[in-house]
This record gives C-alpha cells, sequence and structure tokens, in this order.
C-alpha cells in the first residue's frame, strides 16, 4: 500500500513538472504579441492600444528572458504560490479554488444524476438482453451521445425554463441552477455508462460463477447482490472514474451554455488572454486531480473487485 | 398511509424549490461583457454602469455635463487650472464620509494607471478646502468628459489593498455591491445613506453570460428582464413576444476600416475613396445588422451632435466611379476581374475580429464588394489586440473594427487618440493631415462654442476628402426589457443602466 502511495506521490511530481513545463512553452509559442493580448484581457478591446499593452510590458516584465520566467514559476510552486492573475490580478490560487468548486460542484451533480440514469438501465437490458427495453436503450444512447451537449441543452432550457418556468435558464447561486447543466451532461454520461453496465451485465451473466450461484438455488436477486453487482461495478467505475475527469475539464461548451464559472470556461479565458499563471495552475490542478482520480479508482476497484479480495 | 405521506413529503422537497424559484422577483441584467477585475481601471464600466461607483461629472443621453460627485466647477481663462466643488454630505458605501482627501486619493491613484487619462496632461491635482484643483500643462477643455470617464470613479481610501490595488470597490453610488463573483456575477443592493434620489428597485443581478442563444433563451423566459447585445433575428423574434420589449437607441460606435496609407496601393487618397465607394452601406444596414435605416450617409452617427451635418458630402455607393478613380491611379482591369499595376494585383489582407459578433460578417460583405472592383481582400480574422500590435510593427494593410466614438462622452477624447499625427491604434495609420491636426488642437484648447463648431466641420471635410479611416456602419444599442419592468432607458454612452430610475410595473 506504501508502496503505491510512493508511486502516485512521484507520479504527481512529474505531473506537475511536465504540465507547468509544457504550459508555459506553449503559450509562449502562441502566436501574438503577449503584452496586447494581456493588455486586451485587462481593458476590453475598446481599450487595449500601445500605451497599455507597454505599461503590462513593464509591470510583468514580459521582456525577462523565458527561462528565468519558468524557474521563477517553478520556485513560487515549490513554495505553494501559484501567483496572480495577470488579468484580473487575482491570487491564481484563489481563482481555480472559485472554479474548480464550481465545476466539482456541477461534475458531482452530473455524476450522480447519471448514475442514477444509467447504471441500473443498462443492468435491466443485460438481464434482458433483445428485449425492447435493451431496444430502446441502445436507440436513445446512440442518439444522446450523438447529439451535441449544446443542442441538448438548449432544448433542456427550452423545455424546462422557457415553457414550464420552473428552472434557471442560466447562471449560479440558486440551488436550482446546476439542475439543467448537469442534466444535460448526465444524459450523455448515462448514455455510455448504460451500455458499459449492459455489456458488464451480460458477461456476468454468462460467468460460470453466476452459473453456479444459479444452480446453487440462489433467487435471482440474492444471486445479484451476491455475485453480480460487484462483479458489474467494476468496469462501471473504472469507466465513471475517467469520465469524472473529462467532466471537470471538459464541459467548457455546458459552462459556457449555461454561463456556469468553471475550471474549463476559465481556462479557455486564461489562454485566449495569455494569462501564464492561470494557464499554469489550472492545468496543473487538472494533471493532479488525474492522478489523483486514477488512484481512487485503483482504490475503489481493489475494495469492490471480489477477485482481488480472494488474491 | 405511510407511503402516501413519503410520497408527498418527496413532491414537495422537488416542487418546492421551483415554486420559490419562480415566485422571486429579482431585477436580472444580461449581458455578455465579463467583469474582468475590481480596478476601475480595467473593469470600472461594470461599477458606473450598476451605478455602485460615481464620477466628479456626469452626462445626460445629449451629452451635455451634469453635476455629479462635483457640485459645480470653474476654470481659469487659460483653461489650464480647473476647480471642482465637491457635493457635501456623500456617504461612501461603508458609511464614511467622502472628504476631499479620499476624493484626492482615488484621482491620484486612477490617474497614474494607463487609459484615456494620459491625454489630460496633468501637472499638479490637489485638495483645496472643499474643492479638487487640477493644474494641467495645456489648455483642455474636454476635461468634463475625461472626469466623466469610468476609470475616475471615486473610492474609498479603504477599497485599496497597499498602494493603487483594488481589493473592495467601497463606491458612493446609488447601489451598493451585495456580491462580485469575478468575471460573472454581481448582485448589487439600494445604498440606504445615498446623497441623490431613493432607487425604488432595492436589488439587482448582473450576469455575464457569453452565448447569445442563452441571452435570448433568459430574456424569453422571462427570467432575465433586461439584455443586452443581442443578434437582429433574435431581436425580431424577441419583439413579436407579449412579455417583451425591444429598445434601441443610436450609439456613437462606427465600424470603420483602418488603413495602412504607407501601403503602396493604399497611399492615394483616390484610391481609398475608390473603396469607399465600393461599399453597399445599405446592404450590410439592412441585411447584416437588420436596421435599414441605419445607413451610414457620413462619417459620424447623428447622435454625436456636431460631429453629424447632414448638409456635408454624402457617403455612396458608385462601383463605376469607383472603378475609374482606380484607373486614375493606375489600376488597370484583368480579364479575370481584378485590378493589376505594373504586374502586381490589388490584393490586401482585411484583419477584424469576433468580439463583436457582425465583423466577420460585414468582413464578408466587404470583400465582395470590393472585389466587384477588382480589389482581392483576404479576410484574417484574430484576436482583437492584433489590430493595435500590427500598427505598432507597422504589418497591418487593413483592419475592419467597432470604434467606440464614446470612450469618454466627448468623441473628442476619441479623436485625439485616433487621429494623432504620429497616427492612432485604431485610427489612422502612417497618415497625417494638418489641417485635421490644427483643429483637434484647436477643439482641445478652445472653449468657444461657435469655434468649436467650425474646427468639427473642418475634421469631418478632411476625413471625406482624405478618407484615412472608411466609415462602413453606424451602430445602436439594442436591449430586450420585461414589460413588467417601466423607466428603462439606454444611455447611448454606455456609462449606466439607470437602474435607480426603473420601476416594477404595478400588475
Amino acid at each position: 500500500m506504501s508502496h503505491t502511495i510512493r508511486y502516485r506521490l512521484f507520479q504527481a511530481l512529474l505531473v506537475a513538472l511536465t504540465v507547468g513545463l509544457l504550459t508555459f512553452i506553449m503559450v509562449r509559442l502562441l502566436p501574438g504579441d503577449l503584452a496586447f493580448r494581456i493588455a486586451a484581457g485587462r481593458y476590453g478591446y475598446d481599450m487595449v492600444n500601445s500605451a497599455a499593452a507597454e505599461a503590462v510590458r513593464q509591470e510583468l516584465s514580459l521582456d525577462q528572458p523565458a527561462v528565468s520566467a519558468f524557474f521563477h514559476w517553478f520556485w513560487n510552486l515549490i513554495r505553494f504560490d501559484l501567483g496572480h492573475s495577470l488579468v484580473t490580478g487575482e491570487l491564481v490560487r484563489d481563482a481555480i479554488v472559485h472554479e474548480l468548486g464550481h465545476s466539482l460542484d456541477l461534475a458531482a451533480t452530473a455524476m450522480l444524476l447519471s448514475l442514477i440514469i444509467g447504471p441500473p438501465l443498462g443492468i435491466v437490458a443485460g438481464v434482458r438482453s433483445g428485449g425492447v427495453i435493451d431496444h430502446l436503450l441502445l436507440a436513445s444512447s446512440v442518439v444522446l451521445r450523438s447529439v451535441p451537449q449544446f443542442a441538448i441543452g438548449i432544448v433542456l432550457i427550452m423545455l424546462f425554463s422557457v415553457k414550464a418556468g420552473v428552472l434557471p435558464a442560466a447562471g449560479h447561486g440558486h440551488f436550482l441552477s446546476r439542475i439543467l447543466p448537469a442534466v444535460t451532461l448526465a444524459l450523455g454520461l448515462a448514455a455510455v455508462s448504460s451500455r458499459v453496465a449492459r455489456d458488464a451485465m451480460i458477461s456476468v451473466l454468462n460467468s460460470e460463477y453466476y452459473m453456479f450461484g444459479r444452480t446453487k438455488g440462489l433467487s435471482g436477486f440474492e444471486l445479484f447482490l451476491r455475485h453480480g453487482l460487484r462483479n458489474v461495478a467494476v468496469p462501471i467505475i473504472t469507466y465513471m472514474g475517467m469520465q469524472f475527469v473529462y467532466l471537470i475539464e471538459g464541459v467548457v461548451v455546458v459552462e459556457i451554455l449555461f454561463a456556469w464559472p468553471g475550471i474549463g470556461h476559465g481556462l479557455v479565458h486564461a489562454v485566449v488572454a495569455r494569462d501564464v499563471p492561470m494557464v499554469q495552475g489550472t492545468a496543473l490542478v487538472m494533471g493532479l486531480m488525474f492522478v489523483f482520480l486514477n488512484a481512487l479508482v485503483d482504490f475503489l476497484n481493489r475494495m469492490v473487485d471480489p477477485r482481488r479480495s480472494i488474491a | 398511509m405511510k407511503r402516501t405521506v413519503l410520497i408527498m413529503v418527496a413532491a414537495l422537497g422537488v416542487l418546492l424549490p421551483t415554486l420559490l424559484f419562480a415566485a422571486t422577483p429579482l431585477l436580472q441584467i444580461v449581458a455578455p461583457w465579463e467583469i474582468s477585475s475590481k480596478d476601475p481601471s480595467k473593469a470600472g464600466y461594470v461599477f458606473t454602469r450598476l451605478e455602485v461607483g460615481e464620477t466628479l461629472v456626469n452626462f445626460d443621453p445629449d451629452g451635455q455635463p451634469l453635476p455629479a460627485l462635483a457640485e459645480s466647477w470653474s476654470s481659469s481663462e487659460d483653461r489650464r487650472v480647473w476647480r471642482f466643488n465637491l457635493r457635501s454630505g456623500v456617504h461612501f458605501h461603508n458609511n464614511t464620509l467622502m472628504t476631499p482627501q479620499a476624493v484626492l486619493n482615488s484621482l491620484k491613484i486612477a490617474l497614474k494607471k494607463p487609459g484615456v487619462l494620459s491625454e489630460m496632461a496633468v501637472e499638479s491635482i490637489e485638495a483645496d478646502g472643499n474643492a479638487i484643483v487640477f493644474r494641467l500643462s495645456r489648455p483642455f477643455s474636454p476635461i468634463l468628459a475625461f472626469l466623466a470617464h469610468y476609470s475616475t470613479i471615486i473610492l474609498a481610501p479603504e477599497s485599496y489593498n497597499g498602494e493603487a490595488d483594488v481589493a473592495d470597490v467601497i463606491g458612493t453610488g446609488p447601489y451598493k455591491i451585495a456580491l462580485l463573483q469575478i468575471p460573472q456575477k454581481m448582485e448589487i443592493e439600494a445604498f440606504k445613506e445615498y446623497w441623490g434620489a431613493k432607487p425604488s428597485i432595492d436589488r439587482a443581478l448582473f450576469l455575464a453570460v457569453g452565448r447569445g442563444e442563452t441571452r435570448a433563451l433568459l430574456a424569453e423566459s422571462g427570467e432575465a428582464q433586461v439584455v443586452f447585445n443581442l443578434d437582429p433575428a433574435t431581436l425580431i423574434r424577441l419583439g413579436k413576444m407579449e412579455h417583451i420589449d425591444v429598445i434601441s437607441i443610436p450609439i456613437p460606435r462606427v465600424v470603420t476600416i483602418k488603413m495602412n496609407c504607407n501601403n503602396p496601393a493604399l497611399n492615394d487618397p483616390r484610391a481609398r475613396l475608390a473603396l469607399s465607394m465600393a461599399i453597399d452601406r445599405a446592404g450590410i444596414a439592412k441585411a447584416i445588422l437588420r436596421q435599414p435605416d441605419f445607413l451610414t450617409d457620413q462619417f459620424f452617427p447623428p447622435c454625436m451632435g456636431q460631429w453629424h451635418n447632414k448638409s456635408r458630402a454624402m457617403l455612396k455607393t458608385d462601383v463605376k466611379e469607383a472603378e475609374r478613380l482606380l484607373a486614375q491611379c493606375g489600376w488597370k482591369k484583368m480579364e479575370s476581374g481584378m485590378v493589376e499595376r505594373d504586374g502586381r494585383p490589388f490584393k490586401v489582407e482585411l484583419l477584424t475580429y469576433p468580439d463583436r459578433p457582425e465583423l466577420p460578417l460585414i468582413a464578408a460583405a466587404v470583400q465582395d464588394q470590393f472585389r466587384s472592383i477588382g480589389v482581392d481582400a483576404v479576410i484574417s480574422i484574430n484576436n482583437s489586440s492584433e489590430v493595435p500590435a500590427r500598427h505598432r510593427d507597422n504589418t497591418l494593410e487593413m483592419a475592419l473594427v467597432a470604434r467606440n466614438f464614446s470612450l469618454v462622452p466627448d468623441p473628442l477624447g476619441t479623436m485625439i487618440q485616433d487621429f494623432d499625427p504620429k497616427g492612432g491604434d485604431w485610427g489612422a495609420m502612417n497618415w497625417s493631415n494638418v489641417h485635421l491636426t490644427k483643429a483637434i488642437s484647436d477643439l482641445v484648447s478652445s472653449g468657444d462654442p461657435s469655434a468649436m463648431s467650425d474646427s468639427k466641420q473642418q475634421i469631418i471635410t478632411t476625413l471625406h476628402q482624405e478618407m484615412p479611416v472608411i466609415p462602413v456602419v453606424w451602430y445602436q444599442q439594442t436591449a430586450a426589457v420585461s414589460r413588467s419592468l417601466k423607466n428603462v432607458v439606454i444611455d447611448p454612452y454606455e456609462r449606466t443602466y439607470r437602474i435607480s430610475a426603473m420601476e416594477w410595473r404595478k400588475k
């Protein structure tokens, strides 16, 4: 166990270094004058001019060599200081906490909803494979996965905000604000997790240990609880772990559509405005989250998978 | 029985929040502009629009100065010393009194930051009794407009962290900040100690929403009562709805084509005039902006007072005349329909940016219209900061921009920057004209209204003759407004949403 933790910590350090270096190089390599881009982000396009750009260049010492700027960032990182946003002047740490908090909130709600919708339907479809539910689920999964989330979101807003008037169309702060963006994401996730659950269920159903359980005389439900659920859960947890990362970083479209101040939305803005510390900080947090979630998925699978406990 | 109670509790749990949501009467204003900072020099416009911060001087919709935090003002005869007498009994939102020292502190910090204020050439600024005295290194008549700029909002000394960092926006306006979540959300509530008339609406929420579709749906669902920057097609659709009014007014913003007048193809005024004549402004106004009555008949829109004079030359579309002018410059039409001179085609890069969604569309229309006279414009869509950046490194050929002539409520503030003899980042490039320079300089130093009118006419005439920048179309600001609100007025200078004047309509 301690070996695994040491390995993950080493992995986290490598990720931090690589992400920091890569984001730094990529932002520096992007075309366009850094000072003008930052000035545009700060003052808006009506007010950006040579004088504003020059003031930015002086204030941020943008003329200093890239190598020393990178080491400066890394030295601060060792002291857990991610610096200030070049655009807003806010502490990067505070901005990330605000954005990540919102992203985690949305991701967790979406994950919970997709867990309620996807796997149970998949398991039912697996048990009755080839039946009506299986076919209906296949068709709806294909539709929900192929329609862009942007379109699903607009349809949901039309139905629940414009027509019914019961849920906020966009924004954050209200308890209900998270529902529509979370459902938008959850439908896409459930479309795949239901398929994963269905296939896992079929493979469990056809396994020898499951058949043995049946010949042992267990009832269908008992059999599923004792021998089915944990085995079906392994691929679902692995899939969900990866999807959670996708949810946090890949929901830019949904965040922008619903005006949700998440980390994906923040990262896009930071890249456009060449806000280097924000890009580095955000990418770093996302990279570390990958490491953490991988570790978490390993841990959960170890707990759930009956084969490992026997071993 | 138990089951029925459980079902009822569950149903209530689901329904109650939705019912509460439907019953919340909170004024919501939605626009695409994000709140980039707490610093007035960066995002002060949000704080003036939401009436959190106030400036020394205010302006009415006709461009006339009004007393705000300064009750009155006077200037020395040479217009280099300006005295602003402060209003007494004004409280900051932390309930401390506004003192001349606090005003001085706030203005000194504003003057140190980059922005339009650098044009004022301030030598010194000091508090004298209950007044603030500006000493300038040259006569400067548009000072009132500059002191209405959002970067000069007066904040309490407690707002600043260290020397000049703004930690909290503690202003003097009728509303104070209840919640600020950069970059998207700000909630305000009425400030009870406000010196002026008490607002009727107690609370309001500003939400920055980037997507036009979402803004439209927020208006349509009735969740947001005032929604800005909707595309023309959406406005037509929303205007047909029972619960929405669409209001619009012309604003001092003009879509222009900035040109590098050192470019061999563009250094002849006749060539620039030819390009201007090729543009079908009526078509662009009708088909892209859906504002058929809004075609540009001269450089500046009518809302810019004396800068607009209908008796001056009209900007007309005349392809034949444009071709004749190009021929005069030595351009020959080839079989392909494109023009060439000395074996080289008339080919230019037309840079634009997507911050205003209509700009790329207008660029495509302009490209097509230039092609009708044999000019090949290659469109490049990039970040808006590329325009000043490439002006500076002299690689810009042409740029289609939406220029704001109300950076301060007097268009002169923008003119000084755009038509400086050395060029302007968003205006003339490698072009200057002694008459125009003198006219602008006269306007800056003179306070005589009749002399000012002559100077403005001189500027308009020169711009029409030399065409260093081609005006394409004017703008109007539009908003979808819920009928549950009354007294909603759009400020042509985009300084305020006037929430304090709005009222809920009685049902």
